[in-house]
């Protein structure tokens, strides 16, 4: 599609983003929960779609982070507004350092045994997350509560959440753009040859995956604060919710693409949220259903199938044969 | 053109289709006519899903006797009652969505509670956000009442009168100077850990000796090595709570490892039927229990316990748990506030709901300032010739408690 | 953790329970794992619906027995059904995922097990089941060794199945063209052989393993359907550590696997015991990772 039509498409969504909260109030939270999904699709995919590890663990951040923020808020006793920068930013912190220390033993695994083995951390990491006393065990934690004398929580989580997804989104970008991005791929198409040329691989990996840590700790943070409660093995390392939607997510739109994620957690949250309200019961065997109809039939996702169907609009030509 | 182009293009026009949906949902209104909605979490789906089947029969069978009865009078009109249901399929996150959708987008005033205290415990900051009363029958957990909700109200007994029965009689069998041993094994989840922070206050206050401790995690589906502790210590009384699935497998594995424990206590045995499924191996069992067909309480609208029990079987084919009884009460005291209260302001049947005095064929009803029920005791049954007998507390109990459990190479 | 392991050492006969309960459950996890390395050495994909067969097979011996069939004979129906299951299920999806990367295949099994976890939950109810079956209990040298009688029969009846099955993959036609495939699919289908078919009957075979497990776990222990996904991961462990091709090393490290996790649970506390399993599956992929990579090779 042509520049104008792109940044049409653009301008408008980031309109319709900025007012939604506005014209639904009612769905806020759900539209939060989107932003959050976006940032789950976009984070798997940097190391999913653009560098070929497929982790099923990265739910681990996410944990890591809702318990640390929660933690901090718990032993600092600050003002809230306070204590909840203070705590995103050391979930954000924390996330990515545990991503360095289990990189070096985790990112040296690779394909499906990588993706089994962080299957392997996350589900661990609920576990022992559930015998740990001073997060509170198997009876979890609850945040402090916003001050509810301020009004405008959701409006105030909405756009928290918003910004964290917008950050994700241009800083991956502006990442993918760089040799950063190049070295990425070059692992994804021939990790071996790509080490041969000399390519740094172990920090390429570990810097990856710190990244992606960083901005599932800060969700994690936020998710905490806007869930009110944090229970080990359902809301902070939910293998077998989040920590599989990611991976969907980012198929489901089109994996190695910066918008396929974007795309692919829009139309999963949608019609995870139908299968729920419709469905009643039987959503989880809907949601069945999609995994495998997605992995069998849309690989490429809804970009890739795009991309064959009408690579004009990717700026590609494709010559008639005469 | 081939299956998967087909389906391609389906899915496309679906996601299209869906993304308008969503857009429409909008909010309606909490009275619409003559019906007054309630709303409600339950867990269809999960781990959860029998106990909140059971507790959706209880809040159905309630609303259709009261809405039979002539529904509520308010304002000198007459309302029927009527529950919107979700799945919170047995996880927190989405109880906490749920609440935030009945309310918001639903647009319900009024709550009733989900099944477990892990689950209301991620909805009553959500309720008490938006200042919406709910009355919730299936989350004991003490730890609710002490965050300060104004907006929430329990009428089942919390957890740490689950069990005080078991360890007030075990305490009752000691002999001279003698320190009785107490052994714990729970669940790893809000509710078993509540209990166990009762069991404990209690034994210490008893001056009990606490010699094993285990917590187990709820995928656990074999507790022989917590049982292999209980061979070496030999603890007097072993305390055992994890819902259904804990009761089902302490009777079962003691059974069959032989294990001797001169006096055993449990939550949810009628949940597990341990009964019917275990027969001789759960005679001697203590059972922790929030009601009981037999005892003496009665209203108006069920007539006895019993009446209550029976019309419940007739409606579904099978004996009421306490779950489906609790959550029967929760709708008849909402019911009652809201004639009391004269109005369907959240605010004002909150007051109502604060003030409420009554008595149920599921025992009396009378929230303190934490919105607990301290009208009603909990009630310990022992399995005895293969039919539960109340043992506890003394004035309603049927029969002698029968101390100490036989050995298994006796029996 | 200290109190756990001072009590092993005050009464030893305690650690020869904890293994000897732990060899039995052991032999379910051997059973399941041979169904695993079966499956991943001839179709190339990992199943990680494996626990969910399992918990199926559970279900089927449930459903059989209330129908009047005595317990042990649950244990070949609830094979044959799960048989009929694993063709079906091959036939529907897995044959297009076959050929396809190896995270494909994890997906599309990943989708299955949550498809066959949430039927059974409408199907069957999530409460915790369990079958009766009237055999008592063991006890040996003066009550220091107490073992249920069903757990003995299920720890021998897995070895038996297992025996079988290895005999069938030395002595029978299929067991050996399934071999053959396994060892080059192309070659296999030049000498006549319909790999589609060994596809087929493998994946059948393996689910049929898993549902003779699953039974074996009803009577002797209890299900409900969530139990899968450790299962999976176990059978995975032992896989790993066990490698694809060798039977013997499958089953002892099953078995191993059964009572150091038994073990585990006492030591650490039973809070941690499944936590171990997951740990200790990262622990020895990592490791054995380290060594190849000391090669410069990695584990492929």
């Amino acid at each position: 599609m042509t520049k104008a039509q792109k940044y049409s498409l653009i301008g408008g969504g980031l309109f319709l983003s900025l007012v939604a909260p506005f014209l639904l109030p009612q769905l806020a939270t759900q539209l939060t929960m989107l932003w959050l999904m976006v940032v789950f699709a976009l984070t798997w995919d940097t190391l999913g779609g653009q560098m070929g590890y497929n982790s099923f663990g990265n739910i681990l951040f996410f944990g890591i982070g809702a318990y640390a923020c929660a933690v901090l808020q718990r032993d600092l006793g600050l003002d809230y507004f306070i204590g909840l920068a203070v705590g995103l930013a050391f979930a954000g912190v924390l996330s990515s350092l545990v991503a360095i220390i289990l990189g070096f033993g985790m990112l040296g695994l690779r394909g499906h045994y990588f993706a089994i083995g962080t299957l392997g951390l996350g589900i661990a990491a609920g576990e022992i997350a559930g015998g740990w006393d001073y997060v509170g065990a198997g009876s979890g934690m609850v945040p402090p509560l916003y001050p509810t004398a301020l009004a405008g929580r959701e409006l105030f989580f909405y756009f928290l959440m918003f910004a964290l997804a917008l950050a994700t989104f241009f800083i991956l970008r502006a990442l993918y753009a760089t040799k950063f991005g190049l070295a990425l791929n070059a692992i994804r198409d021939d990790e071996d040859k790509a080490e041969a040329m000399g390519l740094q691989t172990t920090q390429v990996k570990s810097f990856a995956w710190a990244v992606s840590a960083l901005f599932l700790g800060i969700g994690g943070g936020l998710a905490g604060n806007l869930l009110g409660f944090i229970d080990p093995r359902d809301v902070a390392f939910a293998g077998a919710t989040f920590g599989v939607w990611m991976v969907l997510m980012a198929i489901l739109g089109g994996k190695g693409t910066v918008w396929g994620p974007v795309i692919g957690a829009v139309v999963f949250h949608i019609t995870q949220e139908l299968f729920w309200t419709y469905l009643l019961g039987w959503q989880r065997v809907a949601l069945g259903l999609l995994i495998v109809a997605i992995v069998v039939f849309f690989p490429n996702g809804i970009l890739g199938t795009l991309r064959e169907q009408r690579p004009e609009w990717f700026g590609e030509k494709v010559e008639e044969r005469a | 053109m081939n299956l998967g182009n087909v389906l391609r293009k389906l899915c496309v026009v679906l996601m299209t289709a869906a993304l308008t949906a969503a857009m429409t949902i909008g909010a309606s209104a909490n009275v619409e006519g003559d019906t007054v909605y309630l709303g409600a979490a339950i867990s269809l789906t999960g781990k959860y899903s029998t106990n909140g089947a059971h507790t959706r029969k209880g809040y159905d069978l309630a609303v259709e006797q009261i809405n039979a009865a002539g529904g509520v009078t308010v304002d000198g009109r007459a309302y029927k009652l009527g529950i919107i249901y979700y799945d919170d399929e047995s996880t927190p996150a989405r109880g906490a969505q749920l609440a935030e959708r009945l309310i918001q987008q639903d647009g319900v005033k009024f709550i009733l509670g989900p099944y477990s205290s892990g689950l209301t415990r991620a909805m009553a900051p959500i309720t008490e956000k938006y200042g919406i009363p709910m009355v919730e029958a299936n989350g004991a957990s003490i730890s609710l009442f002490r965050e300060g909700y104004k907006y929430l109200f329990a009428v089942l007994s919390t957890t740490e009168q689950y069990l005080q029965g078991a360890v007030a009689l075990a305490a009752e069998t000691a002999g001279e100077g003698q320190t009785l041993r107490l052994g714990l094994a729970m669940e790893n989840d809000p509710f078993s850990q509540d209990v166990r922070t009762g069991v404990i206050a209690d034994a210490e206050r008893l001056g009990m000796r606490v010699v094993i401790d285990d917590k187990l995690p709820p995928e656990l589906n074999d507790m022989s090595a917590t049982l292999a502790k209980v061979r070496a210590l030999r603890p007097d009384l072993l305390v055992v709570s994890g819902h259904a699935k804990g009761a089902a497998l302490a009777i079962r594995q003691i059974a069959d490892s032989h294990i001797d424990v001169p006096m055993l206590a449990l939550t949810h045995c009628d949940a597990a039927q341990v009964i019917e499924k275990f027969a001789e191996k759960a005679e001697f069992a203590l059972c922790a229990s929030q009601w009981a067909p037999g005892l003496a309480y009665s209203d108006e609208l069920f007539g006895s316990a019993r009446d209550f029990a029976d019309l419940f079987e007739a409606t579904f084919d099978y004996a009421p748990p306490y779950q489906s009884a609790e959550s029967a009460a929760a709708v008849m005291v909402f019911a009652d506030a809201f004639e009391r209260a004269g109005s369907f302001d959240p605010a004002v049947v909150r007051d109502a709901l604060a003030e409420t005095d009554m008595m149920t064929f599921y025992g009396g009803i009378n929230f303190d300032d934490a919105g607990r029920n301290i009208a009603k005791p909990m009630v310990l049954f022992q399995v005895q010739d293969g039919e539960y007998r109340v043992v506890y507390p003394s004035d309603a109990s049927e029969a002698e408690l029968r101390h100490p459990t036989p050995r298994w190479s006796e029996r | 953790m200290f109190e756990n392991l001072q009590l092993l050492f005050d009464y030893p006969s305690l650690g020869v329970d904890l293994v000897a309960n732990g060899l039995m459950i052991g032999a379910i996890f051997a059973l399941a794992a041979f169904g695993m390395a079966l499956v991943w050495g001839v179709l190339g994909i990992i199943n990680i619906a494996q626990g969910e067969f399992v918990m199926l097979g559970g279900f089927v011996a449930l459903t059989a027995a209330g129908l009047g069939v005595p317990p042990l004979l649950t244990v070949p129906l609830a094979a044959i059904a799960l048989f009929i299951l694993g063709w079906g299920l091959y036939r529907l999806v897995i044959f297009r995922v076959v050929d396809r990367d190896l995270f494909v295949s994890l997906l599309a099994t990943f989708g299955l097990s949550i498809i066959l976890q949430q039927l059974s939950n409408e199907i069957f109810g999530a409460d915790v089941r369990t079958l009766e079956t009237g055999l008592g209990t063991l006890v040996l040298f003066d009550g220091q060794i107490v073992l249920a009688e069903i757990k003995l029969v299920s720890f021998v009846t897995a070895l038996t199945v297992g025996l079988v099955l290895w005999v069938f993959l030395k002595r029978a036609r299929l067991g050996q063209a399934i071999r053959a495939t396994a060892q080059n699919a192309r070659a296999a289908r030049i000498l006549g052989i319909d790999t589609d078919r060994v596809y087929a009957a493998t994946y059948a075979l393996n689910a049929a393993l898993c549902g003779a497990a699953g039974s074996l776990v009803v009577m002797a222990w209890t299900i409900h359907p969530y139990i899968g996904l450790p299962y999976t991961v176990r059978s995975f462990l032992v896989v790993i550590v066990a490698g694809l091709g060798n039977i013997v090393a499958v089953i002892t490290a099953g078995l191993g696997l059964g009572a150091l996790e038994n073990l585990a649970g006492f030591i650490l506390g039973a809070e941690y015991q499944i936590a171990f399993v997951f740990v200790l599956m990262v622990i020895l992929l990592v490791g054995r990772n380290l060594w190849l990579r000391r090669k410069r090779e990695y584990l492929k």
